[in-house]
């Protein structure tokens, strides 16, 4: 019987097999931030242990990192300690290392691809849970804890419990203004944030062979919230095209013999997933999230819904706390909702293609009063080419911030949070309660969407603001 | 890390679904580059609820947490892990953990227990109706104890001996040394690195 992508990634990567025993797996690149990894290390060091492949590690910083002031010292003492520990580690272990002010510095799924580290039909593991992200080149790529971190460190392997094969297929064409975030948005309020779990999914159908690159790093990014072990597109002429010249992409005739292999990385005609799940892209619109978890979510033209009419107990109780946390009514449309803060980044999009699509809905338009609109690329590169593109110009022009890279709002653990009861439309991935800062509510958009909400203040798609845009001067 | 073998405790009810790693240990508390000292943050925001399970007097001391489907989900950080055991609790029983969770809950010896939803629903009646009633996790027999409630469950052989013996992963790799050597010799030229070339 024919083999799947991820169960022929797999199968190249086995050390060794045996009755009984999970498969010990071969890790081809580790990536490295500060707050999954000091323990790690204080492991090696407590039993002698080295780091088995500096050359195959590498380590940003990017969870911790202020996105204003980046020159002078970090606020925050123990935001700091943690910065300034992974610095002590990566010199005492001999690990690369880009700190903040780097010009390689930024999200670390962003500077893997972007610095052509991630390549199709290698393993690819960090301490943080987005490392799906990875998978949108055809590599098989898991997010770890920090036992497996400190393992991957000394022995360059982890052994693998088995998974189960998901294919979600997405034919057809995604109307305009619907994204790829829009798409996996969908995916996760259709199959449920453990619909994955235990599973490595496989995106496949003319819909994401037509994604770029960018955006098909969205989708497997966000494989993690339907609880997916991982999330994978094989690899084709779109891949190539972006690895090719990249600092660390093959070069000659090791290119060539790359690319012969990673031609082989398709499943096969014969070969059979334990679940699939059609998609029509077609019938596709923007979408949001109105919950605290990111299979709650809706169309953009639906209403907030009525936590009686979920069926089962378990989702009508968590509607009704969602709603509750996020000081929504039920039937209410989901434009009528008002917003404080708008974010566009994180690794879920925060690469150029992302930028590029926020700046083209705000410019020559302005962001409305009362709202403030964070724009944080995903690293300084991201960062550079915006600029060379005068795009940082468009967003403060709109009246936007145009920060320095990092996590920065997708998570609580910078100085950039929602206060308490403040809403926000955001790029990220995680619409837990307090994921943005204590009681903040956040709605999980796309750029596109997200900068829409920014001009009219509140939830809305760039078909809903054609009339506002102020025509440049000539 | 600490062997389990098997464990007797009060249990704290925790009827919710899809708690995430944001609420298990905000973000905040990922700042510490220790193991320990991580029991304060544990469920922060909704400790500050009076009426939070895990503020009754009842439940004080308690060890076994039973969670609704889906404990876990989110962020990979083992500090959720940490949070749980820093507070005193040895065992999860939930229908579904998220897979990252329930591998690091088993790296550290925290033994998660997967049960049917039914036998989840008995064993909150039980505690929430007397918070002093005991519940039983077997490792040696794989089951689950409780006054009218035996439930077998299911946990593969190689991760059961890990956890009964306490044994460290990383000793158990570095015995195949040899392999991994064989592997790496064989790896093609074309294959990343991350030092400068």
């Amino acid at each position: 019987m024919g083999r799947t992508l991820a169960e022929k990634v797999w199968d190249d990567h086995v050390v060794r097999r045996a009755e009984g025993e999970p498969d010990l797996l071969y890790i081809d690149l580790h990536l490295l931030h500060e707050v999954t990894s000091p323990q790690a290390f204080d492991g090696l060091r407590l039993s002698g242990r080295t780091v088995r492949r500096t050359d195959l590690t590498i380590a940003t910083e990017d969870h911790n990192t202020p996105t204003l002031d980046i020159d002078k010292p970090i606020a925050d003492p123990v935001s700091r300690t943690q910065l300034e520990t992974l610095r002590k580690n990566c010199a005492e272990f001999g690990v690369r290392l880009h700190p903040l002010g780097d010009v390689e510095q930024g999200v670390v799924h962003v500077v893997g691809p972007q610095l052509g580290l991630t390549q199709p039909g290698t393993t690819v593991v960090c301490g943080d849970s987005h490392t799906s992200t990875h998978g949108a080149f055809g590599a098989l790529a898991f997010g770890i804890g920090t036992s497996q971190v400190e393992h991957v460190l000394a022995t360059q392997t982890l052994p693998m419990a088995p998974f189960r094969t998901m294919a979600v297929t997405v034919d057809g064409e995604l109307p305009d203004g619907v994204s790829a975030k829009d798409l996996i948005l969908a995916v996760i309020a259709r199959i449920g944030t453990g619909g994955g779990q235990g599973h490595v999914i496989e995106y496949r159908g003319s819909a994401v062979e037509k994604l770029s690159m960018e955006a098909r790093m969205t989708v497997c990014n966000m494989s993690i919230e339907a609880g997916a072990r991982a999330g994978m597109i094989a690899p084709d002429e779109t891949t190539f095209a972006y690895l090719k010249d990249r600092p660390h992409a093959p070069e000659g005739a090791d290119w060539d013999a790359a690319v012969a292999y990673w031609r082989t990385l398709r499943t096969d005609e014969d070969a059979v997933f334990d679940r699939e799940v059609r998609i029509d892209a077609s019938e596709l619109s923007p979408f949001v999230t109105w919950g605290t978890n990111p299979g709650q979510g809706a169309p953009l033209g639906a209403s907030v819904p009525d936590p009686a009419s979920f069926d089962d107990a378990g989702e009508r109780l968590a509607a009704e706390k969602a709603l509750e946390y996020m000081g929504l009514t039920a039937g209410t449309p989901l434009r009528e909702v008002a917003v404080d803060t708008v974010f566009v980044g994180s690794c879920t999009n925060g690469r150029i293609e992302d930028l590029r699509n926020a700046a083209a809905v705000v410019e020559g338009r302005q962001v409305a009063d009362g709202v403030r609109m964070l724009v944080v690329p995903g690293s300084v590169r991201v960062a550079l080419q915006a600029v060379e593109e005068g795009l940082d110009k468009v967003f403060t022009a709109a009246g936007a911030e145009w920060r320095h890279a990092g996590c920065s709002m997708c998570l609580g653990m910078n100085p950039d949070q929602l206060a308490p009861g403040e809403r926000s439309a955001s790029t990220s991935n995680r619409n837990f309660e307090g994921r943005q800062g204590k009681g903040g509510r956040t709605h999980l958009v796309s750029p596109q969407v997200a900068a829409a909400t920014a001009v009219l203040g509140h939830l809305a798609s760039p078909a809903d603001l054609s009339d506002v845009r102020t025509p440049v001067e000539a | 890390m600490e062997a389990f073998t098997t464990h007797t405790g009060r249990a704290v009810p925790l009827r919710r679904g899809n708690v995430d790693t944001d609420q298990i240990i905000p973000a905040h508390w990922l700042k510490k580059v220790t193991r320990n000292g991580f029991e304060d943050g544990l469920f922060e925001a909704w400790r500050k609820d009076p009426q939070f399970v895990l503020n009754q007097p009842e439940r004080q001391g308690a060890t076994v947490l039973v969670a609704g489907p889906d404990f876990g989900t989110g962020s990979s950080r083992e500090h959720a892990v940490w949070a749980l055991q820093n507070y005193g609790f040895a065992t999860v029983l939930s229908s579904r953990f998220a897979d990252i969770f329930r591998g690091n809950s088993l790296k550290n010896g925290l033994l998660t227990v997967v049960l049917p939803q039914d036998v989840i629903e008995a064993l909150w009646k039980l505690t929430e109706a007397d918070p002093t009633a005991e519940i039983t996790v077997d490792l040696v027999a794989r089951e689950v104890r409780a006054e009218g409630v035996t439930a077998s469950f299911e946990l593969d052989d190689n991760a059961r001996w890990r956890l009964l013996e306490g044994l460290d992963d990383i000793s158990l790799t570095l015995r195949h040394e040899e392999e991994i050597a064989a592997y790496e010799a064989e790896r093609p030229s074309y294959k990343p690195r991350t030092v400068e070339v």
